[in-house]
């Protein structure tokens, strides 16, 4: 992402741009919009379905945006910054309750792209040599990121189940672990049901990028470090990892931003009313805009978690950046 | 074709920047705890990869009374009769039909806008360049519950006032999932364009091409990879979606992400045509999906290096 | 809405022929996204709907079948009939539960929606409030044959009392016990339990080797405040007040509340995993012998598909505290159904009276009925033999005599997710094994009330 923050290496001027003929100059008009041109596209679709709908969103987080006014949003009343006191009004349960979800996602979405970056890392290093069957277990392990998420998560949901689903059938009657078959689905297990879900639709994506990435690395690395007797294991400390910063430096921030946002896991899995121990900001968010027809509320919540990913992110690449122009020196 | 033959038919040979899928060997022989531990690694991992894909076939093949049953490793009474209850229980075929318009054409419109930006970006000075590359990626951050509602409303006033109908119909929705990937497509399409050596637009230019003309004739052939890299991510964005696709879809543009739910009525749940429909849907994309495989691999790495 | 010179602007540095069409289709995206700013939200369309197009009708009905394409197969040839005897060609769209009430919610927000459709009787306040409904006062009622012709509790849960209804019945049902025959004979249980008490105390001879007396679906917030209500009905409480503030922690409703998941946690008579039932598991039980008893509304074409026949279960009113059912504290059913509303801002609004009236009309009230297995809200339809087996007896009683509207207030659907994930969670702890007491009750349902909106 820092690339975007540079001009790109290598730009000149183009053939026939100095001239003052007027058929150059109509050339130089054309090269200075050209680009601009490039981009118009993209930036219409962006202001037509991200942009303009985002600042729609930020108004109506300051209306009383209830079924009595959702008829004319536009004649509702101005409710000033009460969406936002009541939002992070702390000691009363609704805010109270955005709180908890506040913390149950970012405690989800730390381990769910901690243990996806591992898994996926982890796989891909041991697959970086060739040995028979690399292929298709390659082509296995990409089964569920390839697989539509109602159909995976709807499963996992059916193999969740207390009294008939597979995996208190293992660990429960196969295992003997637990003394009474636990609930995945409802109270506080239903933390690392989600987490389990989110692991296995998100890790093959860090694979995907963590095995591309390895195949950008020189050999002649690896070769100067057995040259000075490193072993496998420093091999992987001293080159392999290092060389993947920039890499993961992208890769961890999109995991990051599509784990916090993600809705469609939790919505599948529990439907509308989302278990309190795995009650993710985007479920409260729904819940407190759509299930409850309150969407000035919702939208003030939204606010404030764009608010923080805006901080989160932009503290994030400041420091990844840093870290990595040093690590280039 | 193979990303190969294109790019040896349109630029020399030595400037395409070739990878072998096969990675660099390490030139130490791998101890054999290292072996090991690999073999037990992988085992598991692919147990738990597969696990929930044989539930999902063991389920499917069983009849409705037994399906909610306790879970066996072994099911007995198999049927395919939940193969066949599928496409009268829910309009499945059509479903299926609508996914692949409004994926595949998200998909294309994603993958040629997104081409035109990363060129624009990764070739020109101009100003605003950074406030373009900030905005667009900012807007991975939006939380898709925030703008919902107000893009629902912004469809239906597009539709009021030109007549064109983007709520409910497969355009509004097709809009909606490109712009999704839009960003992710763009930023990895800058990093792989960067890759592609300046020195070959120019020689183009030089044979008379335009500025459009060095992107088609030589930059996109020189990134095949990265664009189809991009064009599974921007397929599997559109076709997983249920938010949206459940308030913009009606009877005629409805989904298969949003569609599947069909199988659960207010009485009951067919879990059995659930998972069936579920595989059926799934077989060709997977497929698809593995056929692309290697263009992916070779096309992640240049854009996420850069 | 001024985009006029952007269109200038961008034109001036283009001038070959691809470059006007973009900046052409640019500057037409721009207008309409301007448009779309500035006109504010939809509903602007004529109020109280108006007849320029005559000919067509767009109505969404609800999943009432064993699934879409049935209930399509279903009412395709009525809407025939009516387009016969009309003229109207009529637009069917069967949407899924999982959509209606977001369709809905978009409809209303935007204006665009259908001119007939069904809604949940539970939301009809809520929908009356927004506005969007055509109410049904006495000039529209007589042109689909008069109020009379309809149940008073039906009628009753199709708006706020005190204003023209926001809908009309179209399929009412009732909760009833459904009962495991074999079950009760292998237990020694001569008969269905009449009270709570003899529920419980028949329960206990059941709940033993794996099999349960009762079924619950305690992880759907619908079915929990359908059953809780019920049972503060019987304590005594209401959880709005006359003025329609909610009131949760009035000690009925916090004995409602109690008493229901006391099912699970103290007697011991509905099955821990239960907890976790949103899809109609607990039927699939009962159809397995696992359960006897589910309090259910229309069950016997989904106990068919999971394999037991009709033979094998009874249906008995569903048990009050004391004596038999009947009004104020001897409820034992909210009155469930389906409600036919009209937009408002209807482009038919003749046709789609008309097609009101046809739905209503007695013969049609047998037809669909009879095929959903739900009782007619029209009392002439009732008359119908069809409606006179023993289950449907049952449920036709229970409507007619001893069922309660859910409370009819602009936030219905808050209460339902506030006080009905309460009692989900209650029951998450029940079967988890943690006390549940008075004052536990209590401060979960007061979380809830606070939940609830101000105004």
């Amino acid at each position: 992402m820092t690339v975007t923050a540079q001009p790109a290496v290598g730009e000149k001027a183009l053939p026939g741009a100095t001239g003052p003929t007027p058929r150059r100059r109509t050339g130089r008009v054309r090269r200075i919009a050209l680009p601009y041109l490039l981009l118009l596209p993209a930036l219409l679709l962006e202001l037509l379905v991200h942009l303009v709908p985002m600042v729609i969103g930020i108004v109506m987080s300051f209306k009383e945006l209830t079924q009595f006014y959702i008829r004319d949003w536009g004649a509702a009343p101005w409710a000033g910054f009460d969406n936002y006191s009541l939002s992070v009004d702390f000691d009363a349960p609704v805010g109270e309750a955005l709180l908890h979800s506040f913390f149950v996602t970012c405690a989800f979405t730390v381990l769910s792209v901690g243990l996806c970056w591992l898994l996926g890392t982890t796989a891909a290093v041991y697959m970086q040599e060739t040995f028979r069957g690399r292929g298709f277990l390659r082509a296995i392990f990409l089964i569920p990121y390839a697989l539509p998420v109602y159909a995976a998560v709807i499963t996992w949901a059916f193999m969740f189940q207390r009294d008939n689903g597979l995996v208190n059938h293992v660990l429960h009657d196969q295992l003997g672990l637990t003394d009474s078959p636990s609930f995945w689905l409802i109270g506080d297990n239903s933390f690392v049901a989600l987490l389990v879900v989110s692991v296995w639709k998100g890790w093959p994506f860090a694979f995907l990028i963590v095995m591309a990435g390895l195949q950008n690395i020189p050999k002649e690395l690896y070769e100067a470090a057995a040259i000075d007797g490193a072993g496998m294991l420093q091999q992987i400390r001293r080159i392999t990892l290092p060389s993947l910063r920039p890499v993961n430096q992208v890769l961890v921030l999109v995991l990051f931003l599509w784990t916090f946002n993600d809705f469609n896991t939790p919505y599948v899995l529990f439907g509308k009313a989302a278990p309190e121990a795995a009650d993710l900001i985007s479920i409260h968010i729904y819940q407190s805009s759509f299930v409850t027809w309150n969407f000035g509320t919702g939208s003030a919540m939204s606010v404030l978690l764009l608010l923080f990913l805006l901080v989160v992110t932009g503290v994030y690449l400041v420091l990844t950046s840093r870290g990595r122009r040093a690590a280039d020196v | 074709m193979s990303s190969q033959s294109l790019s040896k038919r349109s630029v020399p040979k030595r400037s395409v920047p070739k990878r072998s899928l096969s990675a660099p060997r390490s030139p130490m022989a791998a101890p054999r705890s290292f072996l090991w531990s690999r073999r037990i690694f992988l085992t598991l991992l692919t147990g738990f990869v597969l696990l929930p894909v044989y539930v999902m076939l063991s389920s499917s093949l069983k009849p409705l009374q037994d399906v909610s049953g306790e879970f066996r490793w072994v099911p007995s009474g198999l049927t395919i009769r939940p193969y066949i209850d599928i496409w009268s229980t829910v309009p499945l075929a059509k479903y299926f039909v609508n996914s692949l318009i409004v994926a595949g054409a998200a998909t294309v419109f994603s993958v040629v806008i997104a081409i035109f930006a990363a060129y624009g970006v990764s070739r020109y000075r101009f100003r605003g360049k950074r406030l373009f590359t900030v905005t667009v990626l900012s807007t991975q951050m939006f939380p898709g519950i925030l703008f919902l509602l107000p893009l629902f409303l912004i469809y239906v006033n597009i539709g009021n006032a030109t007549g064109i109908a983007l709520f409910g119909s497969r355009i509004g929705l097709i809009l909606t999932y490109l712009t999704f990937s839009l960003p992710f497509s763009i930023w990895m399409l800058i990093g792989y364009f960067e890759s592609v050596p300046r020195d070959l637009d120019e020689a183009a230019m030089v044979d008379g091409c335009g500025p459009l003309g060095a992107l088609f004739r030589v930059v996109v052939p020189a990134a095949v990879p990265g664009i189809v890299a991009v064009a599974v991510y921007a397929f599997m964005t559109a076709w997983g979606e249920v938010l949206f696709a459940s308030v913009m879809t009606n009877d005629t543009t409805r989904t298969l992400a949003v569609g599947l739910q069909g199988y659960a009525t207010q009485n009951d749940v067919y879990w059995n045509q659930v998972m069936a429909a579920s595989l059926v849907v799934s077989v060709p994309v997977v497929a698809g999906f593995l056929l692309l495989q290697r263009y992916l691999v070779a096309g992640l790495t240049a854009g996420a290096v850069k | 809405m001024n985009a006029a010179p952007l269109r200038i602007s961008l034109r001036e540095g283009t001038p070959d022929v691809m470059r006007r069409t973009r900046a052409a289709a640019a500057s037409a995206v721009t207008v309409s996204l301007l448009a779309a700013v500035t006109a504010c939200g939809g509903g602007s369309s004529t109020e109280g709907g108006s007849n320029d197009s005559p000919k067509t009708l767009t109505y969404w009905a609800s999943n009432q079948g064993p699934s879409i394409e049935a209930d399509k197969k279903i009412l395709t040839p009525e809407l025939k009939k009516f387009e016969k005897d009309t003229g109207i060609k009529v637009k069917l769209e069967v949407v899924p539960w999982s959509d209606l009430l977001n369709r809905i919610l978009a409809a209303t927000t935007s204006g665009q929606g259908p001119d007939v459709l069904n809604i949940g009787n539970t939301w009809s306040a809520s929908l009356q409030a927004t506005g969007a409904l055509l109410p049904w006062d006495a000039k529209n009622f007589d042109k689909i044959g008069g109020k009379d012709r309809f149940v008073g509790s039906a009628l009753g849960s199709a708006g706020a009392s005190g204003s023209d209804p926001a809908a009309v019945p179209l399929y009412s049902m009732a909760y009833a016990l459904y009962y495991n025959k074999k079950m009760f004979a292998d237990a020694g249980i001569s008969g269905p339990p009449a009270t709570w008490d003899e529920l419980v105390a028949d329960g206990k001879k059941i709940s033993k080797d794996g099999k349960w007396a009762l079924g619950a679906e305690g992880s759907n917030p619908s079915e929990n405040i359908h059953h809780v209500f019920v049972l503060g009905k019987q304590h005594g409480a209401d959880f709005f007040d006359a003025d329609g503030k909610p009131d949760f922690t009035s000690d009925g409703a916090v004995a409602a509340v109690k008493q229901y998941v006391d099912l699970m946690g103290k007697d011991k008579v509905v099955a821990p995993g239960n907890a976790e039932y949103a899809q109609n598991q607990s039927l699939q039980d009962f159809a397995k012998d696992k359960t006897a008893m589910v309090m259910w509304q229309t069950a016997a074409t989904t106990l068919k598909a999971h394999g037991m026949s009709d033979d094998e279960w009874g249906v008995a009113p569903v048990p009050v505290q004391s004596g038999s059912p009947g009004t104020d504290t001897a409820v034992n059913s909210m009155v469930a159904g389906i409600n036919l509303a009209v937009f408002k801002n209807t482009d038919n609004i003749d046709g789609a009276l008309k097609f009101v009236k046809f739905m209503t009309s007695d013969a049609e009230q047998k037809t669909l009925n009879k095929t959903y297995g739900s009782i007619p809200p029209v009392t002439a339809a009732q008359e119908d033999p069809a409606f006179n087996t023993p289950a449907l007896k049952v449920i036709r009683d229970t409507l007619a005599k001893s069922a309660a509207p859910l409370p009819q207030v602009p936030n219905e659907s808050q209460f339902e997710t506030a006080v009905g994930t309460a009692v989900k969670e209650l029951f998450a702890d029940a079967a988890a094994g943690r006390p549940i007491t008075t004052a536990s009750v209590k401060e979960k349902l007061s979380e809830a009330q606070q939940q609830m909106p101000k105004k």
